[in-house]
């Protein structure tokens, strides 16, 4: 898998640094999209700097120092994924653990709203359901078999359909309550999803929840959980029994994790989601022990967050316009800041708002002197003002990203750059060192 | 060369046992010197106070674990912001400052190296990252190997040569200074939510116990030749009646002492100095600690101050903190560490009116003053557990004057007042002593030779403090000793001034020091290529992380200062 992100990494990239003239990128030297870049910065009131996420700590670490050299707003791509998790955790907390640790002793696991067959894919296979660990052994052979017996019954079905020459179907199985393999002390898997997806398939159980009811569903879990007793029939779609089953297991297993990803933080509900997801381990550690881990996406948002936080107190939606650091999502988040339209520049770093942020926010970006320092083509890069393509971090560069359960892992240089290209890091040292120059200049005068 | 001279200072430099002489420093090139040409840049310090600069063995100030409380609590920023100067970065505090601010203010009270007491080794890259941010001082910081599975192993199969090696290797690999161990036995069984409650416990899944972790890791120790001793935060740690843990903790190694050295650390004693059998009837262990601590010669203990305030708690010990979460239902961060450690969060406030946190309070003061030598006790807050390292020169005063005590003692919940031994204790620390538990004694206990004085050779670390002891007794006048203390007339780093009437003047980044073990393998059933074959094995096993990427490569430090050590194996 991982091959795919080395061959033709570099097929696609801007080649050279450009800038806006007449409405029109033109070729630069780097001097010349530094020194632009630099001038739109320093002549910004409440310039952006937003991005991050795929980028090395070191870059990271020149980034917080430059929003405070120009006092601007610095956000990173958490604000539009993991964070109400942030949110939910300031609120509650959370009871976590590195990866390793699921991989040892976790019998249970859940993933929530999230799909890691097809999101991280490493993720089952390295850490939780086809992981060995020391005190847990994997559960592929259970899989495998229960593939074996899939295909099986598929294949009876085409044959009987051949010879009978009619539709024949396996009754739907009719299991009362949990399935069987629930009960055995080897590592369970449950999905908990609005649809079925192919994780769901790997694990020993599926319980759909119906959209924007995972709130409902969550709070739940926790009466049960605390011995109480809910007097409907149904919640979020699923049977009470089976809810209380489920307690059950939760609550007898050795160690278990939720895992949770964007179909919990960007939902209906959002930080309140997380809160709720939060409070039901906390609950669930008063009778066994019980993690819980947000799904992280881009390769060094957690280093993003982490980078923010030792420099400024806050791991994302920093405003630093009044000199020191201020934080307040909502208001100094990049998507609401960009909406109402108060930002006069944006410097972008590894990351690709326009496409991703909603319409009127893009819009506004776009309205304003905007900077992008990426390598790759994308829809903000081909409505910025300068373009300052860099080296691949990871190929082309070194560093530390940290692991979505915050192990700081070493980035390796694999080749050098194309002659020329800089890495993130010292395109953003010589951008800052740029910028100290000018406003020396300018108070000068 | 750049020289410069401190003139006519009291000063208190217990190391070379000058008490209070008026006498000049000569600094050339970040050294202290026997003189200086007359072109010299002068400091007048005539009616201050010289010491050398101030030296904290246990604060919590950055890695993985504080990144986390600073994440977790906005409300603890939003109260006390630093706004960007011309020298300086901006950046927040209150129990957990960003790590510039955390430099700054350490350097603003004339410390000068901080050691930041616990870093899972797998995460110590995120230690060193944070370090290397954090301006002012010299750091390091100490690996968390007490349930780390390799030395339980190891401990087990009384192969200690064997782990010698590897936590030779671990202390390079996580550029460490010493070895942490915290609830020995207790993190490892609280990876399926359990723990020990005394040092003959049996560890789960290992079958050792406490005191077996605890001896094998002293006996390193000693064969890796370590400057410092091995640091333990103990058994039972804030649990009623847990002064006989720690008594027993401290006796437990007592056959191990050589020549009269220290071979233990016991780290923020007072949160295992409790009598009693419950919350109610809490009684204050001092007499007891301070008795054993007084008839041995072969343990240091940091007192681990509580002060009345709002603030972070944040250690290793992961079923401890998941008890104060029970205790505060406050928010609660959990954070196992795979194969070696775990840790925890909570937000906490000490209140004055509250018998238990009052006679916490009252408990570390009276250790404190009972420790008849200095040498073996020093000052902590355990940084940020029971109080931010701010509070510090308000701690000074309640050492140095009784009054400050009686102000305070006036205070709080009177059923602690009335339980409280001060009243009986008179003993009021010298400036003498007070450089002693605030550095002198903090740099010996570390082995830092070059730290906590100001003979000559020494690193010119030098704190001014705007006392004049002819003119007034401190004791008396603690209030104005207090702010002296607050804000430095001078901090000089590395023969720089960078601290000037307590404001910062220069950003300086201070270096990362660790211990960079040589091991011949004598001794080892096995050869250093069988070790590392076998260890590369275990990776695959135990970690997440393969072992190329596991260890921090060269140059990842920006100003590493290795100690080279020649182990007896």
């Amino acid at each position: 898998m991982g091959a795919a992100k080395f061959l033709n990494y570099s097929t696609h990239r801007t080649k050279t640094p450009l800038i806006r003239k007449n409405g029109e990128l033109v070729e630069a030297t780097i001097d010349e999209a530094i020194e632009k870049a630099a001038q739109i910065l320093v002549d910004a009131h409440y310039p952006v700097l937003y991005g991050w996420s795929n980028t090395s700590c070191e870059a990271q670490r020149v980034g917080v120092e430059l929003a405070e050299e120009v006092g601007g707003v610095l956000d990173n791509t958490s604000t539009v994924c993991h964070g109400p998790s942030i949110l939910g955790v300031q609120a509650a907390g959370l009871s976590s653990a590195t990866l390793g640790q699921m991989r040892h002793r976790a019998d249970l696991i859940i993933y929530w709203a999230s799909n890691p067959w097809d999101a991280h894919p490493r993720h089952p296979e390295r850490y939780t359901m086809f992981s060995d660990g020391r005190f847990q052994k994997s559960s592929w052979t259970k899989y495998l078999s229960k593939l074996r017996g899939e295909m099986s019954k598929k294949k009876i079905q085409r044959a009987s359909n051949l010879v009978l020459q009619k539709d024949f179907c396996f009754a739907p199985c009719q299991e009362e309550g949990l399935p069987h393999s629930m009960y055995t002390n080897k590592r369970r898997t449950i999905v908990v999803d609005v649809r079925k997806t192919r994780s769901a398939d790997a694990a020993d159980c599926f319980l759909q929840v119906e959209p924007g009811k995972d709130y409902e569903l969550l709070q739940a879990l926790r009466v049960l959980v605390r011995d109480g007793e809910l007097d409907v029939d149904e919640v979020a779609g699923i049977p009470v029994e089976l809810l209380e089953d489920l307690t059950d297991v939760m609550v007898e297993c050795k160690l278990g994790i939720l895992f949770f990803g964007l179909g919990l933080t960007m939902s209906k509900g959002k930080h309140r989601n997380i809160d709720a997801a939060i409070n039901l381990t906390r609950d669930l550690n008063n009778r066994t022990k019980f993690l819980i881990m947000p799904m992280r996406g881009h390769y060094n948002v957690t280093g993003a967050d982490i980078v923010s936080t030792w420099q400024t107190g806050y791991p994302f939606a920093v405003d630093l316009s009044n000199g020191y650091p201020r934080y307040n999502p909502g208001e100094t988040s990049a998507v609401d800041i960009f909406c109402r339209d108060e930002a006069d520049a944006t410097l972008v770093v590894a990351s690709d708002p326009v496409a991703h942020f909603p319409r009127a926010a893009s819009k506004n970006i776009a309205k304003h002197p905007l900077i992008s320092i990426d390598p790759e083509v994308t829809p903000t890069t081909m409505l910025a003002d300068v373009i300052l393509p860099p080296a691949f971090v990871g190929i082309e560069a070194e560093g530390t990203a940290y692991r979505m359960d915050h192990v700081p892992l070493p980035l390796k240089k694999v080749v050098e750059p194309p002659e020329g290209f800089l890495s993130d890091q010292e395109i953003l040292r010589r951008i800052l060192q740029k910028v100290r120059e000018l406003k020396k200049e300018r108070e000068m005068n | 060369m750049s020289e410069l001279i401190v003139k006519n200072g009291f000063v208190y430099d217990p190391l070379n046992r000058i008490d209070g002489e008026k006498m000049d420093i000569c600094i050339r090139d970040g050294k202290i010197v026997k003189t200086v040409r007359d072109s010299a840049k002068v400091v007048d310090a005539s009616g201050m106070v010289v010491m050398p600069g101030g030296v904290d063995i246990h604060s919590h100030i950055a890695g993985g674990e504080v990144d986390t409380g600073r994440m977790l609590r906005p409300e603890d920023h939003v109260k006390d912001v630093e706004v960007k100067t011309a020298v300086t970065r901006s950046g927040v505090g209150f129990s957990i400052p960003s790590t510039f601010t955390t430099g700054y203010r350490y350097s603003k009270m004339g410390y000068t190296t901080v050691m930041n007491p616990s870093t899972p080794p797998l995460q110590a890259r995120h230690t060193h990252e944070e370090l290397i941010d954090t301006p002012m001082i010299d750091k390091g910081t100490y690996p968390l190997l007490g349930d780390w599975w390799i030395s339980l192993e190891h401990i087990r199969d009384g192969l200690l040569e064997e782990n010698a090696a590897h936590i030779a290797w671990m202390l390079k690999a996580a550029r460490g200074y010493a070895i942490k161990i915290v609830n020995p036995g207790g993190l490892e069984a609280w990876g399926f939510g359990r723990n020990v409650h005394s040092l003959d416990d049996v560890v789960p899944n290992f079958g050792i116990t406490p005191r077996e972790i605890i001896r094998g890791l002293c006996k390193v120790n000693t064969m890796l030749n370590l400057p410092h001793t091995i640091h333990v935060h103990t058994n039972n740690l804030g649990q009623p009646g847990n002064y006989v843990t720690a008594l027993e903790t401290m006796k437990c190694v007592e056959d191990l002492a050589r020549e009269d050295r220290p071979v233990l650390h016991i780290t923020h004693i007072q949160f295992c100095a409790f009598k009693g059998e419950d919350w109610a009837r809490l009684k204050s262990g001092a007499e007891d600690i301070a008795n054993y601590v007084n008839n041995h010669s072969h343990v240091t203990i940091d007192v681990g101050q509580v002060v009345f305030s709002d603030t972070t708690t944040m250690t290793a010990d992961g079923p401890f903190q998941f008890g104060l979460y029970h205790i505060t239902g406050n928010k609660w961060i959990n954070h196992d560490v795979e194969t070696e450690t775990s840790g925890g969060i909570v937000p906490f406030q000490y209140k004055r009116s509250s018998s238990v946190h009052a006679t916490q309070w009252s408990i570390a003061l009276e250790i404190m003053l009972l420790v008849k030598d200095p040498w073996k006790v020093f000052m902590t807050t355990d940084h940020p557990n029971a109080g931010p390292f701010f509070y510090y020169p308000k701690i000074m005063t309640w050492y140095i004057s009784r009054r400050a005590r009686e102000d305070m003692l006036k205070k709080i919940n009177k059923r602690a007042r009335k339980k409280s031994l001060l009243p009986t204790i008179d003993r009021e620390l010298s400036l003498y002593e007070l450089a002693i538990v605030t550095r002198a004694g903090q740099a010996k206990a570390l082995g830092l030779k070059d730290k906590g004085h100001l003979g000559v050779g020494a690193d010119a670390d030098i704190a001014i403090y705007n006392i004049n002891p002819e003119r007034a007794d401190p004791a008396k006048k603690f209030v104005s000793a207090r702010k002296a203390f607050d804000r430095a007339a001078y901090t000089i780093k590395d023969g720089e001034i960078v601290v000037k009437d307590g404001e910062i003047v220069k950003q300086v980044f201070g270096k990362t020091y660790w211990v960079d073990v040589e091991c011949a393998y004598n001794h080892c059933r096995t050869t250093r290529a069988q070790a590392d074959a076998e260890l590369k094995k275990k990776f695959k096993d135990y970690w997440t992380v393969e072992y190329e990427n596991y260890p921090i490569r060269e140059g990842f430090l920006h100003s590493s200062a290795p100690i080279a050590v020649k182990a007896d194996i």
